[in-house]
């Protein structure tokens, strides 16, 4: 017989609600479990909607519970849903459609509201908070449709709502009563190089300016300011602050000041109804950071299991801007008055500063700007009341130029107790990455991510997981940094490379066997790897292995997340002729092509082919594979040079075709990029291609190693040539290089700066036999390729292998 | 209560390459078949575990695990389980061989 649980409710489906929940259900808490929440939405990272509107992450990426969480903890949602009343007498909660359900226990987690400041015209249309995914989803369309924006409130959240605006491209000012913007965070000091760096990234700001009314019809047109001044703005956005959402606890009858009261357990004043996150007010304080919210889950998690606990005695709290590039961090006091001792350095030309406050020599605040690493050990030493030292004084202030490294991080995270949070956002212990550590084996901050959650969020906590990880792993911690080129072995590229030429080995299976790979058939990463090796190595004779190619490389075309693929034709030097377009357009009405997308390198892609119709695609189009998919040649882009343009002094378009025919096919450790341009104007974007050609009136000048991706850099001029012939000869020769001494997934962005351009110009400009030695193999690599597409087409063995679908 | 399990006929050992997958659909379900290199054959349902989902059988196999071809998570073929640190479960079905017919029962 299965004995009853006790029913607990959680209202509120956010962070710190949520976040209580998994720690009941971590310490084993035999509850009955019903969540409402007013989104629509699963819970999701609040924290993180900056990133979402600085458009590095997807409401997707900052999910923290999906559905299936709900269900495998047998827990039952009710998004969409908001309670309206907690009845006492009954022991029911009320949801304003109508569904009431019977609770032993209630947890608040209402969380907040954005402020909205009273002042005439705060309604109208083009006026929003920062608080969800609504207000983020309307801040990222106005950024489509208006241009000027104001946010008023120069806090944590508003400056993080004004640098995103201004990432998605509006003209922002950040309104500020007050001189100084983050007043509750930093001092004078560290206020103003905020304000000057984040002037540097673009945001204006209008300071001490009170504003009165919003002006306008319908929508908002613009600010006025106590001053009689006014600021033009299409949209504004309010981040003054928040307001604990206690609307539901008045009207149940429970104690509310400014939050909902509660006790040292979070209790409120109704029995069996309890408080946490930001609704809550303990001790006089609401908390409105994620931190404190982890701590008091931690408390109630215990207590509401009846396990022991401390009682909640409020927290520390420490704040960090999460905007890219700019580092500010406090905690605790920041303020120095006459009873505090101050430690200060300030350095205006690295743009650092750093403060720490001693009240009768104990830690009990800091403030940094510029360089943050001591921030996790000085959160810690205010968290923990230190007192002063030499030794400390030396790790934080960075002056002691002895003892080693060693020493110092021992300091930090040997004396940490095992129940202190080091991911704030995740509420993950120290306790919880030792266990992970010890108990999986891992050696990377990573697999912890994975595992725990630590570091997945505003990733503020990477240097401590860092050095937990160290600490735990001692001495293989070392070993574990100089490990090989994936977990199955412990031999580097050029061990490898080395020793498939000396013992002659021919497939990746012989390789893995013969040098003792730890996974007999190696992993995701190292199979490709070595397939490309032994291509590289034996261009001739090399039996191309299907089964080590990734995804989009077997297939010969990219994979999408629903499974469908997207195909990509060649257009030499990005021309095309009506008639290959109009094939194109029949072809991709027949197959019901989802999207047809220009892309970045002047050609055309078909995007949402079903799998099975992928080959039949590539028959009706005969046209040859643009290899989209591939480490190899994508495209050479091209200006329109001197066949039409009056500026061009070169062939951009019939060199770029030239060059996109010589070089396609061929494996290379990664992609490959390269543009023509007919004059130094430099249309066709040279400088972040892996060679960038610019011709002028004399000849061509060659550019290598620049990218536009993850990691921006502007490639190297590496020499100029004057004919056509000695053009070809060089970039033939740059390849071949890169492809004889490459890592596998090694941009030329990284192997210029690991090998040194001068080394590369060495090779290849100062030793004309050299030279011609590498363009002939180059040669003789590519006399070996043949297009994919009809190679594909002519083995019906393999193409119905994989792209064949049975019904049965 | 015990539902009826039925045997499809899924081809000959031969269609499937040693290390790559293949897509059958039995009915409602979408298998995606393996053939490890010492041809012993698996079957998992088409549907990668991952929270953002995605087919499995254009994945990497080494020895009896599969990498998925999106997520690069690693699934054990045998019993389905996603290996640390990820965690998960895909459906696996029991794959039979009799002379020139692969069978799988579900």
């Amino acid at each position: 017989m299965r004995v009853e649980r006790e029913k607990l409710v959680l209202i509120g489906n956010g962070m710190a609600g949520v976040g209580t929940i998994e720690q009941i259900l971590k310490l084993g808490g035999a509850y009955d479990i019903t969540i409402f929440g007013s989104e629509p939405h699963p819970n999701y990272n609040r924290i993180m909607l900056s990133y979402v509107l600085e458009g590095s992450k997807s409401i997707e990426d900052i999910i923290l519970n999906d559905r299936q969480w709900y269900e495998d903890n047998h827990i039952t949602l009710h998004t969409g849903t908001t309670v309206v009343r907690i009845d006492e007498d009954t022991r029911q909660v009320i949801a304003d459609n109508g569904l009431s359900v019977s609770y032993d226990k209630v947890i608040i987690a209402t969380g907040s509201n954005s402020f909205i400041l009273p002042v005439p015209g705060s309604t109208k249309e083009g006026v929003v908070g920062f608080r969800d995914i609504a207000d983020c989803d309307a801040m990222l369309a106005a950024a489509q449709q208006y241009r000027t924006a104001a946010v008023i409130g120069g806090g944590l959240l508003g400056l993080e709502a004004a640098k995103g605006l201004v990432n998605l491209g509006m003209d922002v000012t950040v309104v500020h009563l007050l001189e100084d913007l983050m007043e509750r965070q930093l001092d004078h000091t560290a206020s103003s190089m905020l304000q000057a760096e984040l002037k540097r990234q673009g945001v204006k700001f209008a300071m001490g300016k009170q504003t009165v009314e919003l002006t306008g019809e319908e929508r908002v047109n613009g600010l006025r300011f106590s001053d009689g001044t006014e600021l033009q703005a299409d949209f504004v956005v309010m981040a003054v602050g928040i307001k604990p959402n206690t609307q539901l606890a008045k009207d149940s009858g429970i104690t509310v000041n400014r939050g909902i009261v509660v006790n040292d357990y979070l209790q409120t004043s109704m029995e069996n109804v309890y408080s946490v996150g930001e609704c809550t007010e303990h001790r006089g304080t609401c908390y409105g950071l994620v931190a404190p919210l982890f701590e008091q889950g931690m408390v109630l998690a215990k207590h509401l299991v009846g396990a022991s606990t401390q009682p909640y005695e409020g927290s520390v709290v420490a704040t960090k801007l999460k905007i890219s590039g700019v580092d500010v961090f406090s905690a605790g006091e920041f303020t120095e008055t006459a009873e505090h001792t101050v430690i200060s350095a300030k350095d205006e030309w690295k743009r650092t500063y750093k403060k720490i406050l001693l009240k009768d020599n104990i830690i009990v605040g800091a403030v940094l700007f510029g360089d943050v690493t001591e921030s996790a050990s000085l959160q810690k030493l205010v968290k923990q009341g230190s007192e002063m030292t030499d030794e400390i004084y030396n790790e934080v202030m960075g002056t002691g130029c002895c003892g080693g490294g060693g020493a110092k991080q021992g300091l930090s995270v040997e004396t940490m107790a095992d129940e202190e949070i080091v991911c704030g956002c995740n509420g993950v212990t120290k306790k919880a990455i030792v266990d992970a550590v010890t108990e999986n084996g891992f050696t990377t901050v990573d697999e912890i991510k994975a595992c725990t959650g630590a570091t997945r969020s505003c990733g503020g906590c990477k240097p401590v997981v860092e050095q937990i990880l160290q600490f735990v792993l001692g001495d293989s911690f070392q070993e574990s940094a100089k490990a090989g080129i994936c977990s199955c072995t412990t031999l580097s590229r050029d061990e490898i490379v080395a020793e498939i030429t000396a013992k002659g080995l021919k497939t990746t299976k012989e390789v893995m066997n013969v040098l003792d790979w730890k996974q007999a058939e190696g992993c995701s990463k190292c199979r490709p790897a070595v397939n490309y090796y032994l291509g590289m190595i034996y261009p001739d004779t090399h039996e191309d292995e299907k089964e080590s190619r990734f995804v989009n490389e077997r297939m010969s075309a990219n994979i999408q997340k629903d499974g469908t693929f997207t195909v990509v034709p060649r257009m030499y030097g990005g021309v095309t002729t009506p008639e290959d377009l109009k094939r194109i357009a029949d072809v991709s009405i027949k197959y019901d092509v989802k999207v047809v997308k220009v892309t970045g390198g002047q050609r055309l892609d078909l995007i949402g082919v079903k799998k099975e119709d992928v080959p039949k695609v590539w028959e009706e189009l005969d046209m040859p594979s643009g290899y989209a998919y591939a480490k190899s040649l994508r495209t050479v882009k091209t200006c329109v040079g001197n066949q039409f343009c009056r500026f061009g002094t070169q062939d951009s378009m019939g060199v770029g075709a030239m060059l996109e025919r010589k070089y396609e096919r061929l494996d290379f450790p990664a992609k490959f990029k390269m543009a023509v341009n007919g004059c130094p104007r430099n249309c066709a974007e040279s400088c972040t291609k892996d060679i960038g050609i610019v011709g002028n009136d004399g000849g061509w000048e060659v550019f290598i190693g620049g990218n536009g991706g993850i990691k921006p850099r502007i490639a190297d001029a590496f020499c100029k040539v004057k004919t056509d012939e000695e053009l070809v000869e060089v970039c033939s020769a740059v390849m071949q290089y890169y492809r004889e001494t490459g890592n596998y997934l090694e941009r030329t962005s990284e192997w210029v700066e690991r090998m040194g351009l001068e080394n590369i110009q060495r090779v290849i400009m100062d030793n004309a036999e050299n030279r011609k030695e590498l363009a002939a193999r180059i040669d003789f690599a590519l006399a070996q390729v043949s297009d994919p597409w009809k190679k594909m087409l002519d083995d019906d063995n393999t193409r119905s292998a994989l792209f064949e679908k049975a019904n049965l | 209560m015990e539902s009826t399990k039925l045997k499809y006929t899924l081809g000959t050992p031969q269609q499937f390459l040693p290390q790559i997958g293949r897509v059958v659909a039995c009915g409602p379900v979408e298998l995606a078949i393996f053939r490890t290199s010492d041809d012993q054959f698996y079957a998992v349902e088409n549907r990668s575990p991952h929270p953002k989902g995605g087919p499995l059988a254009e994945g990497i196999v080494s020895g009896y695990y599969l990498y998925d071809p999106l997520y690069d998570w690693k699934i054990d073929l045998r019993n389905g389980e996603v290996q640390a640190p990820d965690k998960g479960i895909v459906a696996t079905f029991p794959v039979t061989v009799d002379g020139d017919n692969v069978n799988v029962i579900l």
